[in-house]
């Protein structure tokens, strides 16, 4: 098959593996000995589109149900019903295993061709349990219709737990959340929070929803009851105005994915939530780290002078911050010096959680933690894994999950 | 002098590449504009097999001599391989990574002999 052959890009592949793509992954798995300690990625994803047809079959709307297998079939045009983003994710065919993904074979008869491939490069990189999210329903919060974000991500959340976090047990997920309703978020937790693997709940960060909303209070109170944490997961919206001012995927990429999160956060420690609900864990997701030692300087320095704004506080945003957890992925790595700050002012060894985002463009490995100079071997495994087996009470023996090759 | 064979020069096409193995080592060769160029196959950022992906010409701005931008283009005599895992570009000539100048990957000598093709690697 040739990908995408042109003038300016020539490259033969004659099948793919993602073993084969991560053989250098398993190189350093084995290179620094991960077999000797556990490693949990808080962040990684699968296509649940190519999953669409199973995915439906959960979806109890029979209109919207209708709607949907009408827009899947071939030469539908314009009908369809999950909205998608502009964006250029592949790099123009750079990145290739976005273009090869569907040419890869997974085992035949039981298995879910998700949680194979999962499991694939999970144990190529020394991964033995993920938090596993979907992608194109990352901008489903922008949805236009609020009832589709709640029948899809419903039908999407009872697909996951049956079909995929019930058969397997190194895959687990905090469930996707219709924060556009706060009463069907709120139903959400209650009907999804006891199933097997589910560890949290996630809020998709791009949407126009206040988390200080009134309407929100009595989920978090059932979250910071049921000791589920409540993550926000970065994402980008280029129809967003603020962002259409800029013309190049990566300045929205940079700028999209911390954007929220920095709305969403702001929001949440000045409206003073984090006293509200002192024992709710919060979590923020694949917006990197770099941005993190920015609000706590901004908001502690604006907090000392305009105090009577947030009369909520009893500290400074900065300590609330501190709290929080955070996942590390895109770590900004350019800069050891910066890196070396951020965890010490964000209390990395407890705090901070490895997250890889595989099979995304961006993704980080294991090895993106465990080669910092600048940490102990405790630091590391407590960031590569432990926080997160602490903090979603994981149950790891001490058998290595991953079957690094 | 340790080398490796690579490939019959005939069998080795204007705009192929080679990965090749050397003591536990992968070593990417290119045959562009009708020279061979030798690269370890290892990413600077991650260790991807930065050898393996696709090759790209440099994209680059156009712009009027008033200094407005008139679009894009790609470059008539730049090639950069991509790594295939987070897209870091490299020189396909010079083994530099496109980003930042200062960085450029272990490169070996590529040699003839006869109608072989090796990479020196010590």
């Amino acid at each position: 098959m040739d990908l995408q052959a042109n003038q300016f890009q020539r490259m033969s592949v004659e099948e793919f593996d993602t073993t084969k793509l991560l053989a250098h992954a398993s190189k350093q798995a084995r290179e620094r000995g991960y077999e000797r300690f556990p490693i949990v990625d808080v962040d990684s994803h699968h296509y649940e589109n190519e999953s669409m047809a199973e995915i439906l079959d959960y979806l109890d709307d029979p209109v919207l149900r209708q709607l949907a297998l009408s827009g899947a079939r071939p030469n539908a045009k314009n009908a369809r019903i999950l909205n998608t983003l502009v964006g250029y994710q592949d790099m123009g065919g750079r990145i290739t295993r976005y273009a090869l993904r569907n040419y890869e074979k997974t085992p035949p008869g039981k298995h879910q061709r998700d949680t194979a491939l999962t499991k694939r490069w999970m144990d190529a990189v020394g991964v033995d349990i993920a938090v596993l999210f979907p992608t194109p329903m990352l901008a489903l919060g922008v949805h236009p219709q609020v009832e589709v974000e709640i029948a899809l991500s419903r039908a999407y959340n009872r697909w996951l737990c049956e079909r995929v976090l019930a058969q397997e047990p190194r895959l687990v997920s905090m469930l996707y959340l219709p924060f556009n309703d706060p009463d069907a978020t709120y139903q959400f937790v209650k009907e999804f929070g006891e199933r097997k693997g589910v560890v949290g709940f996630l809020i998709t960060s791009t949407r126009y929803r206040p988390v200080h909303a009134n309407q929100y209070m009595k989920t978090y109170a059932l979250l910071e009851e049921m000791g589920k944490p409540i993550a926000f997961h970065g994402s980008y919206h280029w129809h967003d105005q603020g962002q259409g001012m800029l013309n190049r995927f990566i300045s929205v990429h940079a700028l999209g994915f911390v954007w929220y999160n920095m709305c969403h956060l702001a929001n949440w420690i000045i409206n003073g939530l984090p006293e509200r609900f002192p024992k709710l864990k919060v979590m923020w997701l694949e917006s990197g780290l770099a941005w993190i030692p920015f609000m706590m300087q901004r908001f502690d320095n604006e907090y000392m002078m305009r105090t009577s704004e947030a009369p909520a506080l009893k500290r400074l945003p900065s300590d609330y911050m501190r709290d929080m957890y955070f996942a590390s992925q895109p770590m900004e790595i350019t800069d050891h010096g910066l890196l070396k700050e951020t965890f010490r002012v964000i209390n990395a060894e407890t705090q901070l959680l490895y997250s890889s985002d595989y099979p995304h463009w961006d993704f980080d490995l294991p090895s993106t933690i465990y080669d910092l100079p600048f940490l102990s071997e405790t630091a590391k495994r407590n960031i590569l894994g432990g926080n997160a087996i602490r903090l979603f009470n994981l149950k790891v023996g001490a058998e290595k999950l991953a079957q690094t090759a | 002098m340790p080398e490796v064979f690579v490939e019959k020069i005939k069998d080795f096409a204007e705009g192929d590449r080679r990965i090749v193995f050397h003591d536990g080592s992968e070593i990417g060769v290119f045959h562009w504009q009708g020279a061979f160029y030798a690269y370890e196959n290892l990413c600077l950022h991650q260790g991807g097999p930065c050898c393996e992906g696709v090759i790209m010409h440099k994209v680059e701005d156009v712009l009027a001599p008033d200094k407005t931008w008139l679009g894009q283009t790609f470059s008539a005599d730049e090639a950069h391989f991509v790594c295939p895992w987070h897209g870091y570009e490299y020189d396909i000539k010079t083994g530099e990574c496109a980003g930042n100048r200062n960085l450029r990957l272990k490169s070996y000598p590529v040699v003839r002999r006869g109608a072989d093709l090796y990479v020196i690697t010590g």
